[in-house]
């Protein structure tokens, strides 16, 4: 958070750093006293029997629960397999929205063509195609994947788009009138100054390429994280259902999380990197 | 010709000349159907895999004649209606406090922190638990969903009210819950609405992807049934339909935030 280095509060003010790192600290006491007094909540709600032990477990049954799949391997299996899915997913979105995204501010025809797709596509709830992706290629990943790659590639391609359009026109002129060709004007110049809305269009594609593997996962059963939560319910193991909400919601903080701080470090060069707001 | 059109204004423009130019603009998706049509007619890949759309569209006035996609729907659109609906008045409250109030922002703020990055369709199984089949687990699905972008579109929007207007709005004697309303709740409204449409979407995918998984009625539940039937012509049908419905309601959406952005210049 702080690593953005302020140097005049930093160095002209030692008793105003002093303040943040007080704040910083009360907030992160707050941080923790808000979670720790959920924690507690629903273990006394589950003990105090309002609810019946299928409805609601207590969390320290939970936890064991999910100490368990670790220690006998399975949340590493599960865990790997929904991630490598969600992810091989969300880098075909990524190079091929980026692609599309580009031949489409570059090209007539691309524009032509793509246009109508993207803006009728983009709106549409697209999972409903899953059981068309399975009618064609079965359940197994392909299918996963493909169906990530549909719903998750419009945010890319729309960023793109806008992000190029937004693009300073001095910046292309001066680079043109010192001599650049086309090509490094694409790649040294465009592409820089869209990266950070390119970036956003990323970190909205990202947490949805998880949902959709959740969701593909669920449908088609196997292994997974998806498909363990589904194999619990069906069992009535509603303990097994609330470990694997935990799972999957850790899985998805820490995919974000990576998100955010790789931007930071893709960013550095870049203007936001250096507003107070992000320090 | 088309480009010279589309540089002009839209006033200035006749009826006719408006309805060539969208022509234009969506003649790919006629082209692409056009493509699906042939390609089921020379049958290129096998016809149980892509139906001809004309077949497709069929089975979709079949389905409408006996009731089927009609109730199923009807049940679908007062799930999405009933856990957004939820989702607006109470996210969109719950951001609004947090930013005005401070406490509730730093006991909230962590939580929300914490569910934001949840996917959530890890919910789905949770809310069959606690409410069944009907009904009520996908209201709560969408709600619990869609909750979380509306409050942080609230909370973003209220929070970067300008200063100086609640300070002149407090100083011409405003009470607080008066600047609360007059000041606060519009500056919030476009991030507001911003949040809103994201909720949109969002709450279609859970629809969908909750009657797939454990429903006995609505679309996600019709398409899983026609599919396992071999009926797959209908299936398309339904398939299609719903994809329409998504995007007709953010169109409809768009329309009606410009409506209530209009006294934004």
């Amino acid at each position: 958070m702080a690593r953005v280095a302020q140097p005049n509060a930093a160095a002209g003010a030692p008793e105003l750093a002093l303040l943040r790192y007080g704040r910083l600290l009360l907030s992160g006491f707050a941080r923790v006293f808000s979670l720790l007094a959920l924690a507690i909540a629903w273990e006394l709600l589950a003990r105090s029997g309002t609810f019946t032990h299928f409805q609601l477990p207590a969390l320290s049954e939970v936890i064991v629960s999910i100490w368990n799949d670790v220690i006998g391997g399975e949340f590493f299996l599960n865990a790997w397999l929904t991630l490598y899915r969600a992810l091989v997913g969300f880098f075909i979105c990524a190079v091929l929205g980026v692609a599309i995204g580009m031949a489409m501010s570059r090209n007539v025809i691309a524009h032509w063509f793509f246009d109508p797709i993207v803006s009728v596509g983009f709106p549409m709830p697209k999972i409903a195609f899953l059981p068309v992706v399975i009618l064609w290629l079965g359940v197994y990943d392909v299918s996963k994947i493909t169906i990530i790659v549909i719903d998750a590639i419009f945010p890319v391609i729309a960023a793109t788009v806008i992000a190029i359009q937004g693009v300073e026109r001095e910046l292309i002129w001066s680079a043109r009138n010192m001599g650049a060709s086309s090509r490094e004007l694409l790649t040294q110049v465009v592409l820089p100054a869209a990266s950070p809305q390119i970036m956003t269009g990323l970190q909205v594609a990202l947490p949805l390429s998880l949902i959709v593997a959740v969701v593909a996962e669920m449908l088609m059963g196997g292994y997974g994280l998806g498909g363990a939560m589904m194999t619990a319910s069906r069992f009535a193991n509603s303990t097994g259902v609330f470990a694997g909400i935990v799972e999957i919601a850790i899985v998805g903080y820490v995919l974000v999380k990576a998100m955010s701080m790789i931007r930071r470090r893709l960013l550095i060069w870049h203007q936001e990197a250096h507003d107070p707001s992000t320090a | 010709m088309s480009a010279a059109l589309a540089a002009r204004a839209p006033a200035q423009r006749t009826w006719a000349e408006n309805a060539l130019l969208t022509l234009v603009r969506y003649s790919p998706l006629l082209l692409l159907a056009i493509a699906w049509e042939a390609t089921a007619q020379l049958e290129l890949v096998s016809t149980t895999a892509l139906p001809p759309l004309s077949a497709v569209i069929a089975s979709w006035i079949e389905l409408i004649r006996d009731g089927e996609l009609v109730s199923n729907g009807a049940a679908s659109l007062y799930r999405v209606f009933a856990g957004l609906g939820l989702a607006i008045v109470i996210g969109a409250s719950l951001g609004i406090v947090m930013a005005w109030w401070k406490p509730v922002n730093i006991l909230v703020a962590p939580i929300v922190e914490i569910f934001y990055p949840l996917p959530k369709s890890a919910l789905i199984p949770v809310t069959v638990i606690w409410l069944g089949f009907g009904d009520a687990s996908k209201i709560l699905l969408i709600f619990l969903g869609c909750m979380l972008p509306v409050t942080i579109g609230a909370f973003n929007g209220a929070r970067s009210s300008e200063q100086h207007l609640v300070w002149s709005a407090r100083s011409m004697g405003a009470s607080r819950l008066r600047v609360l309303w007059d000041v606060v709740v519009p500056s919030a409204m476009p991030e507001l609405l911003n949040g809103t449409r994201t909720a949109l979407a969002l709450s279609f995918i859970l629809l969908v992807s909750a009657e797939l998984i454990a429903a006995r009625q609505g679309f996600g539940y019709l398409i899983g049934f026609l599919g396992a039937n071999g009926t797959y012509d209908a299936m398309y049908a339904v398939v299609l339909t719903v994809a329409f419905l998504g995007f007709a309601a953010d169109r409809l959406y768009l329309v009606i935030t410009r409506r209530v952005l209009l006294w934004r210049e």
